[in-house]
């Protein structure tokens, strides 16, 4: 039972960041932006939070340390994603080539800044986790789902359901939803009845920067104590779910939670007995959710409901 | 003077132009971080990048050589998908699946004869490279997976497969890289020993460069002929442009995409090959769970190449020189990432570049009181093909 608890906690922490990024996607996605340098903000997003913890543990530890970060984790998505949007949106330029920019610079700049701030001018940033909630009070007493939820666990999870029904609500249950899924799938129509098509597509992308920040942060506080300038892929991953998904909230958290248990078999292999005894090299792992979104692609792309004017820049003057 | 006014306004000049305006502005950001970061030695160090592979003289520049022999080939890939309206990104996963292929028939297969024997090499790893890329190329033309999406997967599985296979096959344990290839397996010098070299007492101090460079220029002058003379080249050029309209013209534009990506991944897994077929004193495979650079740097190669294969031999060879100079710099205390930021913010102004383009005719054009007309045409003309528009020559 043990091993049961273990790899639904594990699985969370796998999950959680992929849906949280992933509902990012699909908000710029829906508005028309593709955005392929989810990976980049979520390193820029990882990388200040991550450092501004190290910093500050001295002075303050805990929950409170954690909503700090995240609040600094979704500011420096956000500020990062106007790149995207600017070249994306009033310069027209290819925004595949704009993001690929984007995710070149993300590592890069990280490394840049750690090696050049910190005093032993190493790249990894290291922090001490003190955010893991051993039980949650009233909640983690209730038996097996306690167990299952609401032990080992961290605000973060929390967040992320939250995110997902709030994103449940804005797509499909206000104004601001209906006008951005309108300006992803015929923005001359939505331009037509005065719907401001350049700034609900600036909503989305800077939404989707703020969500892929934030998730940079929750992937990597709970599996590990530093970070070194990369999110292992997590970004491009989070692109995949999306379009497994659907582009929908809730088909995108079956995703998530699909791909995240894939990469908790790739990485804790060890610990679960049928696997751990089966002397398959650790590369071999590792390749199985890359593998795996491989094969759900093949199958979940023919039928593809991407937004219509995904990717293709809005020019007033065209027809 | 007319000459000269026709001359700027040509496309190919206004391409250049447009490139050497975000490498510019790239080099200026890349200045102001050295400044931000340590105000009383940017300027030296900014020069140390300017000066690349001058840094150490003939042997420096025939390590430009060396390291910009492999983006050529990236960038030759990445740039012949994207002439077929594809985007490879996954130029690091075939060329590292090229690479290993490369190294295990130089160290295994030591029956072969010495010009055989890298030669095989290289068409090993032009195989691999191809059907590395073969998987995305059916994908996006039978079950329509974004190539975007699927040469990333394809990157992270070929990288961990290559680690997974050298480890089993070619691995030197103790300094854990990939062993020393065969002699006989090793890329000729083809001459360039009696250039790229600094005196060293009696002898030669040899820079790493080898016939790669040669090959790699032959390759590139071999695209072009295929992209601009060909009817297979007229073709895969015509799916870029527009899918439906080649589809409805006869041309079969699936096979059109699997070919062109199994080209590209062909090209890159030579430029494995031939980087780690130089010898003892060339590179060997490093066993990290990190992306080959040279895969993601085929990025930029290719867009300051405009895809035009002759372009991309120049902006490779740019590349690997500015990343040399990074590299001197760390004798200042400077990071030489600041060298990848300089790459990215290139790019991203690489991809503002459809509206220099269309800007600076527009001006040149003005005065012309009867070409104005057509200038606005064009303009607009422009402005409807610009999702096209990696494909202009």
């Amino acid at each position: 039972m043990n091993i049961v608890f273990l790899i639904v906690q594990q699985t969370m922490f796998f999950s959680i960041p992929l849906l949280i990024v992933a509902l990012g996607g699909m908000f710029t996605e829906r508005g028309g932006v593709t955005n392929i340098a989810l990976d980049g903000m979520m390193i820029m997003g990882a990388f200040t939070s991550i450092f501004f913890i190290n910093q500050m543990q001295g002075s303050m530890s805990g929950q409170t340390l954690l909503i700090l970060a995240i609040l600094i984790a979704v500011g420096t998505g956000m500020v990062f994603s106007l790149l995207l949007a600017y070249s994306a949106i009033n310069m027209k330029s290819d925004q595949i080539i704009g993001g690929t920019a984007l995710n070149m610079f993300a590592p890069a700049f990280a490394i840049y800044v750690a090696r050049t701030l910190q005093d032993n001018g190493v790249q990894q940033i290291t922090f001490s986790n003190t955010f893991r909630i051993p039980s949650v009070p009233l909640l983690g007493d209730i038996p097996i789902l306690g167990g299952l939820f609401f032990k080992n666990a961290y605000i973060t999870t929390y967040i992320g359901f939250t995110i997902l029904v709030l994103a449940v609500i804005v797509l499909y249950k206000t104004k601001f939803g209906l006008r951005l899924r309108a300006c992803g799938e015929h923005p001359q129509a939505a331009d037509s009845v005065g719907i401001n098509v350049y700034r609900m597509r600036y909503a989305g992308v800077v939404i989707s920067g703020a969500l892929a920040g934030l998730g940079g942060l929750v992937f990597v506080i709970p599996t590990s104590t530093n970070f070194n300038a990369t999110v292992a892929g997590y970004g491009f991953l989070a692109l995949a779910v999306m379009i497994f998904g659907q582009w929908k909230p809730l088909r995108i958290l079956f995703a998530a939670f699909f791909f995240g248990l894939m990469k908790t078999i790739a990485s804790a292999y060890s610990v679960i007995p049928v696997l751990a005894t089966a002397s398959i090299p650790s590369d071999i792992y590792k390749m199985v959710p890359f593998i795996a979104t491989l094969v759900v692609l093949a199958f979940s792309s023919k039928k593809s409901q991407a937004p219509r004017a995904v990717a293709v820049p809005y020019d007033k003057g065209s027809r | 003077m007319r000459k000269a006014k026709d001359i700027m306004l040509s496309d190919g000049a206004n391409n250049a132009f447009s490139s050497l305006f975000a490498i510019f502005i790239g080099l200026v950001f890349g200045f102001i971080v050295l400044l931000i970061s340590n105000p009383s030695e940017a300027v030296q160090g900014f020069t140390i990048i300017l000066k690349g592979g001058f840094n150490t003289n003939a042997k420096g520049l025939g390590q430009v050589l060396y390291f910009a022999t492999p983006l050529i080939m990236t960038g030759l890939s990445v740039g012949f998908a994207f002439k077929t309206g594809l985007f490879n990104i996954g130029a690091a996963g075939q060329f590292i699946m090229g690479a290993f292929t490369a190294v295990y028939i130089g160290v295994k297969w030591t029956f072969l004869p010495a010009p055989l024997h890298w030669m095989v090499a290289i068409l090993g790893a032009a195989l691999i490279g191809g059907l590395w890329a073969l998987i995305p190329g059916l994908m996006k033309a039978y079950l329509n997976v974004h190539e975007v999406i699927s040469t990333i997967m394809m990157n992270y599985i070929g990288m961990y497969t290559a680690n997974f296979l050298i480890k089993a096959t070619v691995y030197d344990s103790k300094k854990a890289l990939s062993m020393n290839t065969a002699p006989s397996s090793v890329l000729p010098k083809g001459g360039l020993d009696y250039v790229f070299y600094n005196p060293l007492g009696n002898g030669k101090d040899l820079s790493t460069v080898n016939s790669g460079i040669w090959i790699a220029i032959l390759l590139a002058i071999v695209m072009y002929i295929i992209l601009n003379k060909t009817t297979f080249g007229y073709e895969l050029k015509a799916c870029g442009f527009n899918k439906h309209a080649s589809r409805y013209a006869g041309i079969n534009e699936k096979r059109n995409i699997v070919l062109s990506m199994v080209i590209a991944g062909a090209l890159a897994g030579i430029g494995g090959a031939l980087l780690y077929l130089s010898g003892a004193n060339g590179r060997h495979i490093k066993v990290v769970d990190v992306l080959a650079t040279e895969g993601f740097n085929g990025i930029p190669v290719a867009l300051l190449g405009l895809s035009n294969p002759i372009g991309i031999i120049f902006s490779a060879i740019f590349i690997s020189y500015i990343t040399q100079g990074g590299n001197y710099m760390q004798t200042l205390d400077f990071v030489p990432e600041v060298i990848d930021i300089i790459i990215a913010c290139i790019i991203y102004f690489s991809a503002f570049s459809l509206v220099f383009r269309s800007i600076i005719p527009r001006i040149m054009r003005f005065r012309k009181d009867k070409a104005a007309a057509t200038a606005e045409a064009e303009a607009a003309v422009a402005g409807g093909e610009q999702t096209e528009r990696r494909e202009q020559e």
